[in-house]
């Protein structure tokens, strides 16, 4: 039998026999709405209605003229409801769910974006929800946790492991192994077993499809470079998917380096990591030389994830898309730059993206266009960038 | 023929479940040896990992403790070579795929063959997953041993025709450890496998009473015990092995009448 999912090498469907035929019939679910006028029509619906899309491409003229080089433009996925990208995948996947008569939604989540995003989802269509957060997380983003809750959701702090992402995923899929039959597992990024890592790239690719047309209506031409943050990589492969034929456009997807690419503190995955098989999929893995998955570090809990979705290391293989690390300092400064300059706070996510242009720019001539894609926003942040600033803030 | 089929040729198997290294690889040897004196027919032996999807907190609790023991893959492997000294019962790893992608399929295989492991159970790896790791298990005589579940439905004669070893039909839903009550009907899982393959099959998951084994076995060809033993070792450690040979032999006893 032929595996199902690949992207080059990557990919696969690496899951326990118990959960092969809830996979499939996922798959097969999908194959059919996803072609389904009345399905797509809800969706859009939802997107336009409810989340606040299209999203704004705005041209950050004063980030553009203060760095000196290269036009600017911003993708506000922090505009959407919820405040990041993470709902475009969640209304998709919610409402597939309850297509396939599922009753209940389980998630993980890190920085908790993700999670408040699938408890909005759940609310709206009338489900069960329980999310899954690392303890270490629920520390770091208190605020979200209490979100969830006000949403009528259940959070599970996760005290297994390391008690961040990789270890929430690791208990969304134990519960998911437990409870099949009412139950949707709403996996948050391009990753896990086939078919989610196309899923949830083809719920996100209204990223890249409307900042395609946007960009065409205000300069007549494609962009020179996106840039995205990346972790599990679903806002990234979003922002890049309509621009892969084009192959002009540059696509850059920013990786988490915590306290830098030479130390253990990081989550550069692509860029410090090794090919192996986890959570579900084929793809690089920071991970030991037997195999033991390494505990990752970054300042931001969403990118604090120690593999990468198997597209993206396909695109890394084959050469489209580079992926380049970006420290904790970058991105701070980087959050504190956008924030001044242009009156956006980006979430921290963001800010690794911000980083890496503020680098770019200044190196392409004034004609050229960048698109960076601002994930999140960062009133979630706020309190741990003050504390990392030696300022005492709790929320 | 598969060595693995010698532990189903005494009446009804008892697999016991060991991680090795937990709490360190003396007293994992030790605790083999108890078992084996038990009458366990086979032995699952836990290459630890460090994020073990499939198993509930029991046998998390146990990758945790071995690894940060330092027990590592390579050590594991000269540890079975040592057991294959006076240890005569069929012997199989239970890992996770990425133990083995990361060591080299075929290094990790022909290490297998060496040391003289008889076959592997890789609970993350499904049917359709398996051919590149077959190509290499074949080519050494390692058996990869198919697992079969509650939901697995019109997949189960599929698997069961292409399993070897034996297989390991998953009682029930979700992780690895105990329940207090087993309501698959196992026998249909079983009829199926019968009408596709004469490889042996037990069950695993959840069983940690005596009277649950009895039921489990009747319908199967043997028992597979892992977070129960476990517990014990936990509870015990260097003194475990007295302690996990004395519930083994009542298990045994158990599936026996």
């Amino acid at each position: 039998m032929e595996s199902k999912g690949r992207f080059g090498v990557h990919g696969g469907q690496y899951i326990p026999e118990t959960l092969m035929n809830a996979i499939n019939e996922l798959e097969k679910a999908y194959e059919y709405y996803k072609n389904d006028l009345e399905f797509n029509r809800e969706l859009t619906q939802l997107f336009n209605e409810y989340a606040g899309r299209p999203s704004l491409l705005y041209y950050a003229e004063k980030l553009t003229k203060e760095l000196g080089g290269a036009k600017i433009y911003l993708k506000r996925e922090d505009l959407n409801h919820t405040g990041s990208h993470k709902i475009n995948n969640v209304l998709g996947q919610a409402l597939l769910a309850k297509k396939m008569g599922k009753t209940r939604l389980i998630a993980e989540t890190g920085a908790g974006q993700h999670g408040v995003a699938t408890a909005t989802a759940a609310a709206l269509l009338g489900m069960e929800c329980v999310v899954f957060m690392g303890e270490e997380d629920t520390k770091r983003q208190a605020l979200n946790v209490y979100r969830m809750k006000l949403l009528g959701s259940d959070v599970i702090p996760v005290t297994t492991g390391t008690a961040t992402l990789k270890d929430a995923v690791s208990e969304a899929m134990r519960e998911w192994t437990k409870r099949i039959s009412d139950t949707h597992y709403c996996l948050g990024s391009v990753m896990g077993p086939h078919p989610f890592p196309t899923i949830v790239r083809d719920f996100q690719a209204v990223i890249s499809r409307e900042s395609r047309q946007q960009i065409l209506d205000k300069e007549g031409r494609l962009p020179d470079a996106v840039i995205a943050c990346v972790g599990g990589g679903s806002n990234a492969i979003g922002s890049f998917y309509h621009y892969i034929p084009d192959e002009s456009v540059r696509l850059i997807g920013c990786e988490a380096a915590g306290r830098g690419i030479d130390t253990f503190e990081t989550a550069a995955t692509v860029n410090t990591g090794r090919i192996g098989i986890f959570h579900g999929m084929k793809s690089y893995f920071c991970q030991d030389e037997y195999g033991q998955i390494a505990p990752v570090y970054s300042i931001s809990a969403g990118l604090d994830y120690p593999g990468v979705g198997p597209e993206h290391a396909h695109l890394h293989d084959i050469g489209r898309a580079e992926y380049v690390p970006v420290t904790d300092d970058e991105a701070v400064n980087a959050f504190e730059y956008l924030s001044r300059v242009e009156g956006i706070i980006p979430a921290i996510e963001s800010a690794h993206a911000v980083a890496y242009a503020m680098k770019l720019a200044p190196t392409m001539d004034k004609e050229k266009i960048i698109i960076i894609t601002i994930s999140g926003r960062g009133d979630k942040d706020c309190a741990a960038i003050a504390r990392y600033r030696g300022e005492d803030i709790y929320e | 023929m598969s060595n693995i089929r010698k532990a189903f040729e005494n009446g009804k198997a008892f697999i016991p479940f060991i991680t090795c290294g937990d709490p360190d690889l003396e007293t994992t040897a030790k605790v083999v040896r108890a078992a084996v004196d038990a009458g366990a027919d086979l032995i699952e032996l836990g290459i630890p990992f460090s994020d073990p999807t499939a198993e509930g907190p029991v046998i998390q609790g146990a990758n945790i403790r071995a690894l940060a023991g330092g027990v590592t893959t390579d050590k594991i492997f000269d540890f079975v070579t040592e057991l294959r000294r006076d240890v005569k019962i069929p012997l199989v790893f239970m890992t996770y795929a990425n133990v083995v992608f990361s060591y080299g399929g075929e290094r990790f295989m022909s290490r297998c063959k060496e040391s003289g492991i008889d076959g592997i159970i890789l609970p993350d790896l499904p049917y359709e997953e398996k051919g590149e790791f077959a190509e290499v298990s074949k080519k050494y005589g390692i058996d990869m041993i198919s697992l079969i579940a509650p939901t697995s439905e019109d997949r189960a004669a599929m698997i069961a025709k292409d399993a070897e070893g034996f297989i390991y039909i998953v009682s029930s839903l979700g992780v690895t450890g105990v329940r207090s009550e087993i309501n698959t009907d196992i026998s249909r899982i079983v009829d199926i496998i019968r009408q596709n393959t004469d490889v042996p099959c037990a069950v695993g998951f959840g069983i940690s009473e005596p009277r649950q084994a009895q039921k489990m076995a009747a319908v199967s060809d043997g028992v597979i015990v892992g977070s129960a033993i476990i517990k014990i070792i936990e509870q015990y450690g260097k003194d475990s092995p007295y302690y996990v040979g004395e519930y083994i032999r009542l298990m045994k006893e158990a599936i026996s009448t």
